[in-house]
């Protein structure tokens, strides 16, 4: 049995190239354009991925001509080549991949359940065997693992979660937690809608343009106030999320001071994603206020990135462990099987026998 | 026998430690199960020396410095099992077993364990006041743990520096209300301390009368100000570990000179 997977990834190709691939195929119709006993299609805005089994070896070319499907393209015009893993490499390259590790974004999870979703898609179809089932099962325990015992998926990388994380950790649940949209900008809608995700239900939006506040108000479910009250409007709440047009500060420490001396006992985080800032920096230095710019925005991203990245190599030991055991018990497996073909009385299924 | 329980216990807490020391190391903060457990397996064995040495000395075991520290030390871990799991057990584990660990390290190894010549009588009011103030004591030290947590983690927030350990602090509106909540527990037993010691029959030296009412005026002020909300939580934090030290030097002073002159 020989077990490969065939693909690209943002590693070695660019989107147009993945764009060309993706979408061609299925598993089932690799399993049979290939002659494959089994076969997956793993697809994601990052991966074209096959991972198959075959009796006798398929060339890269072959399966290639199955990716390239109705598009009738030269393989050979898409640079660079696909990539090839082999057996216990073609093991150790899915638990990377199911555990976040060969991600564009290290340790994200949203692969874990495009994974899942691409082995529910094969087995529906009948392109996965036991071989599979038992490979992708393993790969779905091994990053569970992985994420369970190691930080490699703590920490928000990109501005919506970034504030959502940093909100959680300042109010715990965000629930009670009163939000003023400051501008309209779309990095400012997201982030308030990942705010709303997480349970916040008093929302409110306030834009030059009251009409334009009205509207976002409705797509983001919150309610416009008029822009000459933002002002008032900062006695009351606890989050603000300001990304206006202003050339200069709309808050400055001595604006902000009065307000935070009456609410002393109630944190004000303030996330200013606007260029020109919005926000004066001095505003940090208030008691009991948290001010997030953009910049600082980043910098938390791109430490918990460094947190994640520090975490491979304790991922890499895990995965690895799970590798070694993994193709030990197919070893085993293929001994018993090649024992059944000597003993064919023993009337074993060779895919039964090799119990993978 | 008792001391050798006690020993057996700051190892649990010792075990404790250096698996949250590890863990940080490693970059991964995962101590939940097993400080939980290390904290627990240490308040039986805690629980096994005072019951043992309250046999022998048939009385409440606050005789000296040693067994007052002894006490203390369960009183916390007492005061973190109950109130623990509310916030977040693992992490207030983490910052109580060295506290714990400390106090309990002292008392083994500094000759602190002197017993008195003649056997002490019991008194019901003395040992019911020393032993609900070491209890309001075990709740100022859990309401400091949770300011010394709430600082790191606000001062994490303010300068944007977020290290492996700020993903596992509670967050700070939860941490103030639980130092809120432990400074009430605290002042309410140490009420119930200060005047149970006018029941004691005995006159008590000036000074530790003072002394401990000055502490319970810092904590009303304390609580008074969070009340009124004269003060950030910040601050509050801060005060908690400074009336906490206060605390500690007081306990140190009123057993010393307890020591120096005995209760008939």
């Amino acid at each position: 049995m020989n077990l490969f997977c065939i693909g690209l990834s943002h590693h070695t190709a660019n989107v147009k190239t993945l764009e060309q691939l993706a979408g061609n195929a299925t598993a089932e119709s690799v399993k049979r354009q290939a002659g494959c006993a089994e076969a997956l299609l793993l697809t994601t805005c990052n991966r074209v991925e096959v991972y198959a089994v075959s009796d006798k070896r398929l060339s890269t070319d072959e399966i290639a001509r199955c990716l390239v499907g109705r598009t009738n393209r030269d393989v050979h015009n898409y640079a660079p080549p696909l990539y090839r893993y082999d057996d216990h490499k073609c093991v150790q390259h899915l638990f990377r991949v199911a555990s976040g590790l060969d991600s564009m974004v290290v340790g994200e999870s949203e692969i874990f359940g495009q994974a899942k979703k691409a082995y529910e898609s094969a087995r529906t179809s009948g392109a996965v065997g036991p071989y599979l089932h038992r490979l992708f099962q393993r790969a779905f325990r091994v990053a569970k693992q992985v994420r369970t015992h190691t930080e490699i998926a703590r920490g928000a990388v990109s501005v919506g979660s970034v504030a959502v994380e940093l909100a959680q950790r300042i109010f715990g649940n965000l629930s009670e937690c009163k939000v003023l949209m400051l501008g309209a900008g779309e990095t400012s809608e997201r982030t308030a809608r990942a705010l709303v995700s997480r349970g916040v239900t008093d929302l409110r939006v306030s834009n030059r343009s009251f009409d334009r506040a009205c509207e976002l108000a409705q797509a983001v479910g919150g309610r416009a106030v008029p822009f000459d009250e933002w002002a008032v409007q900062c006695r009351e709440i606890d989050i603000l999320l300001t990304s206006t047009a202003s050339e200069t500060p709309l808050l400055t420490p001595d604006k902000l001071a009065p307000m935070v001396r009456e609410r002393l006992d109630r944190p004000l985080f303030i996330i200013d994603i606007a260029v020109p800032r919005d926000v004066d920096p001095g505003v940090n230095e208030l008691e009991g206020v948290y001010l997030y710019d953009i910049d600082s925005i980043r910098s938390v991203a791109e430490q918990s990135l460094a947190l994640r990245r520090q975490q491979v190599a304790a991922a890499e030991a895990i995965i690895a462990n799970h590798v070694t055991e993994f193709v030990d018990s197919i070893s085993r497996g293929l001994n018993r099987l090649s024992q059944a073909a000597k003993h064919p009385s023993l009337g074993e299924n060779p895919l039964r026998a090799s119990e993978l | 026998m008792d001391r050798y329980l006690l020993i057996a216990s700051t190892i649990c807490f010792l075990a404790a430690v250096v698996h949250t020391v590890i863990e940080l190391r490693k970059g991964v903060f995962r101590p939940i199960r097993f400080n939980f457990f290390a904290i627990g397996l240490g308040f039986i064995f805690q629980t096994g020396f005072l019951w043992i040495r309250g046999q022998e000395l048939e009385r409440c075991p606050i005789t000296n410095l040693f067994e007052v520290f002894a006490f203390l030390a369960w009183s916390v871990a007492l005061v973190y099992m109950l109130v623990g799991p509310v916030y977040r057990l693992s992490l207030m584990g983490a910052f109580t077993a060295p506290l714990v660990l400390l106090l309990q390290g002292f008392a083994l190894i500094a000759p602190i364990d002197v017993r008195h010549p003649a056997q002490i009588a019991a008194n019901s009011w003395l040992e019911f006041h020393a032993s609900i103030s070491l209890v309001a004591y075990g709740a100022f030290a859990l309401a400091c743990i949770a300011g010394v947590m709430y600082l790191l983690q606000e001062r994490q927030l303010k300068t944007h520096q977020l290290h492996s350990i700020f993903y596992h602090l509670p967050p700070l509106t939860n941490l103030f209300a639980a130092i809120t909540r432990l400074l009430w527990w605290g002042f309410a037993l140490y009420t119930v301390g200060i005047v149970s010691g006018f029941f004691t029959g005995h006159p008590l030296p000036r000074i530790q009368v003072v002394a401990a009412i000055a502490l319970w005026l810092l904590y009303a002020a304390i609580l008074q100000a969070r009340h009124l909300k004269w003060l950030a939580p910040r601050r509050v934090a801060a005060l908690c570990i400074i009336g906490f030290s206060a605390a500690l030097a007081l306990l140190w002073g009123i057993t010393f000179s307890a020591e120096l002159h005995p209760v008939p």
